[in-house]
């Protein structure tokens, strides 16, 4: 780099203007890829369920709630909320459940539609000519205690296996006897899950449901049941809804903020460092191209907080910027020419860079661990940002300063 | 040249009367905690072309709703209500919904949140656990850095003096929003947290700076300048970069504070707050505090 400071900063440059058309919310940046925002910018629901699982024993308990999760995400859909956000926590004998909606319209359906607890049903098959019908059942899912994945010991194909209590084996054994060589539909909240062909009467209450599994499928089927089956209420403990005006005008508001304090930095770092400063503020257009092209391409749903702490970088990003050009007056003062001077000044400023920052960086890898989802955004963008803007203050700039400044002295040699 | 550590005494009284002010204040009046941390329910809305007063909102909320403990507050710049009471379940939620609009027909609800006791719990004692860790996280890295400057004083009173810093950047903006609380009816929530993590992050930026150059400093001129004298030299060297580089950070929170979303107005004054004391710490307070720590023959 030292040798090609005009080839580096070029690539630098343009990697940022197409940086800068990738994030333009806009054009082909939208059509790439859109924004992800979060629910307190463009309106939505963040539900948390708290899944009862004092009646579950310990080994059932991740299955029932992967199956919770995955009856839920079903309800959900039917809303058709775009790209809804499914995600369960646990600790010890309390789970979570969170969902989060963007855009529901009856949002009040939805809560209560969500909240149901999952319904199991088996249901016998009649073929009447061409049309097929199901005839409902007693057996439900409470007459279930549990799934399980289970391998057939001579083909070692993935298998889903489920133990019926007292009254539910005799009633499966009932229902079998009278449906040898017809398929069972099994239904959860209304839709076919599976529909196995009885082989034989099954008695003592086990059933074991082959097919064309693969142990994933098997497993999504065990998580289903368990969650049919397995009495693990669900109850809604926090509800945040943020309408879309709101969210709107708070995204409106803290762009605007932004691009009033860029311009702000921008001005104080021209009349105070002038030409370097001039430098500096090239280096921050180029930081906030890149971070932000980042943060699209993870790609990292931005909320309130999180542009909040992208912002705060902005501020933070010219702070190496600051103690670089304090250093060069320093070393220019001492008499070193402009060129030994720059490169001096960044050598020397650079163990204070590196401490302050690690502590910027220690504070937000601590936030993003240990609290929840609105904090998290907020940690993310202030460790992305600020490592982006340790690479722009010191390699961009440096590289403006080598190119643009040279001793008067080389140029005639 | 400023005589910094030699008037030490008089910001060191400075330091003690705010700290001093903002435990008390933190004692007596506590902080109003939000629906976040202690559970319960805030509801912001607004009812355009009515012209209601927060006190029509609240008798409509105790007579017509019966919701005895709603407390409410306008809120000018969203020009919205917002009301908060105990943790409701859905179906109140849209009863009262239903009934707010028959008395208001323009009533536009903004946001509802409604948190169990037990999850606010939680979040709380996460916070305070991650406040715990950056203290501990970053006083160890200054320890760890600073263990080359170990003559006159060993890098752990480095990474002391930067812990009591952090608590000094800390408490301030703390008691100001236990102050705030009590007087204003302003509530603490995440955001605060944030806010406090984030001064504790930016603090430590400026005293790391002033500590680097007395590092560079020692290892140069120990035994040719006396240790105040150094310290004192290494405190205006660096002052131009101190004040700049929150200066810059203040520059933004200013942006955020008198245009930006309503929702972060407390989280950006806790931080303005916690900034500028910041700037005052690292100078007036960090580099002197090593003179007062460092052995008596050094003086």
């Amino acid at each position: 780099m030292r040798r090609h400071p005009g080839l580096f900063l070029s690539l630098i440059v343009i990697v940022a203007i197409a940086a800068v058309f990738f994030v333009y919310p806009k054009g082909i940046g939208a059509k790439l890829e859109p924004w992800k925002l979060g629910l307190d910018l463009v309106g939505g629901s963040h539900l948390v369920y708290q899944i009862d699982l004092s009646n579950v024993s310990s080994t059932d308990q991740s299955s029932v709630i992967a199956g919770l999760r995955d009856v839920i995400e079903k309800r959900v859909n039917l809303f058709g909320v775009s790209e809804p956000d499914i995600y369960t926590a646990q600790s010890g004998n309390q789970a979570q459940l969170i969902v989060e909606l963007a855009g529901v319209k009856n949002l009040s359906d939805a809560i209560n539609e969500i909240g149901q607890t999952p319904l199991l049903q088996f249901e016998e098959v009649q073929t009447v000519g061409s049309s097929t019908q199901y005839i409902q059942t007693n057996l439900t899912g409470e007459y279930i205690t549990g799934a399980q994945l289970s391998f057939n010991p001579t083909t070692n194909a993935a298998e889903v296996s489920i133990s019926f209590n007292k009254d539910g084996a005799q009633i499966f054994q009932e229902m079998t006897a009278a449906n040898v060589g017809k398929p069972l539909a099994i239904f959860l909240d209304g839709q076919m899950i599976e529909a196995p062909v009885v082989q034989e009467e099954i008695t003592g209450g086990k059933a074991v449901i082959s097919g064309n599994f693969t142990v994933a499928t098997a497993q999504t089927l065990v998580g289903r049941f368990n969650a049919g089956a397995l009495p693990a209420p669900i109850t809604l403990v926090t509800q945040q809804t943020i309408s879309p005006t709101l969210g709107t005008d708070s995204l409106k508001k803290v762009a605007f903020a932004g691009l009033v304090g860029t311009l702000l930095v921008m001005l104080f770092m021209l009349c105070y460092y002038r030409l370097f400063g001039l430098f500096a503020a090239l280096a921050l257009t180029i930081y906030i191209a890149l971070t932000l092209g980042v943060f699209k391409l993870i790609p990292i749903t931005l909320s309130l907080a999180g542009l909040a702490g992208f912002i705060l970088t902005i501020g933070m990003a010219v702070d190496a910027n600051v103690l670089i050009f304090e250093r060069i007056k320093e070393e220019l003062k001492r008499g070193l020419p402009r060129a030994s001077a720059i490169e001096e000044g960044f050598r020397r400023a650079w163990p204070s860079i590196r401490d302050s920052n690690t502590s910027t960086i220690i504070t937000a890898v601590i936030l993003y661990f240990f609290t929840s989802s609105f904090v998290r955004g907020f940690a993310l963008t202030l460790l992305i940002g600020t490592l982006i803007s340790l690479f722009s203050a010191i390699t961009t700039t440096r590289l403006f300063l080598r190119l643009f400044i040279k001793d008067k002295k080389d140029k005639t040699a | 040249m400023y005589n910094i550590v030699g008037h030490k005494k008089i910001w060191f009284t400075l330091s003690i009367i705010l700290v001093g002010a903002a435990l008390i204040s933190i004692a007596v009046f506590g902080f109003q905690e939000s629906a976040e941390f202690k559970g319960g329910t805030l509801w912001e809305f607004s009812v355009p072309g009515q012209n209601l007063s927060s006190a029509d909102v609240q008798a409509e909320f105790v007579n017509n709703l019966h919701i005895l403990d709603a407390q409410t507050n306008y809120d000018p710049t969203n020009q919205s209500f917002l009301v908060r009471f105990g943790t409701v379940n859905e179906t109140a939620h849209q009863a009262d919904l239903t009934a707010l609009t028959a008395a208001w027909p323009s009533f536009t609800e903004l946001s509802f949140q409604s948190i169990s006791p037990s999850v606010g719990a939680s979040v709380l004692d996460n916070a305070i656990i991650a406040i715990i860790l950056v203290l501990i996280g970053i006083s160890l890295y200054i320890a760890f850095a600073f263990r080359k400057a170990s003559r006159p004083i060993s890098s752990w009173k480095y990474g002391w003096i930067t812990l009591l810093t952090l608590f000094h950047d800390v408490s301030i903006p703390a008691g100001m929003l236990a102050l705030l609380g009590h007087f204003n009816n302003v509530q603490i929530d995440s955001n605060f947290i944030v806010a406090l993590l984030v001064v504790m992050g930016f603090s430590v930026h400026d005293t790391i700076v002033v500590f680097d150059r007395i590092r560079e400093n020692l290892l140069n001129q120990r035994g040719k300048v006396p240790f105040p004298t150094i310290i004192n030299n290494s405190v205006n060297q660096t002052l131009a970069r101190s004040i700049n580089t929150s200066l810059t950070l203040i520059l933004v929170l200013l942006a955020l504070y008198f245009v930006g979303p309503a929702d972060l107005q407390y989280f950006v004054l806790t931080l303005l707050v916690g900034v500028t004391t910041g700037i005052y710490s690292s100078i007036f307070i960090a580099s002197p505090a090593l003179v007062v720590v460092s052995p008596k023959e050094e003086n």
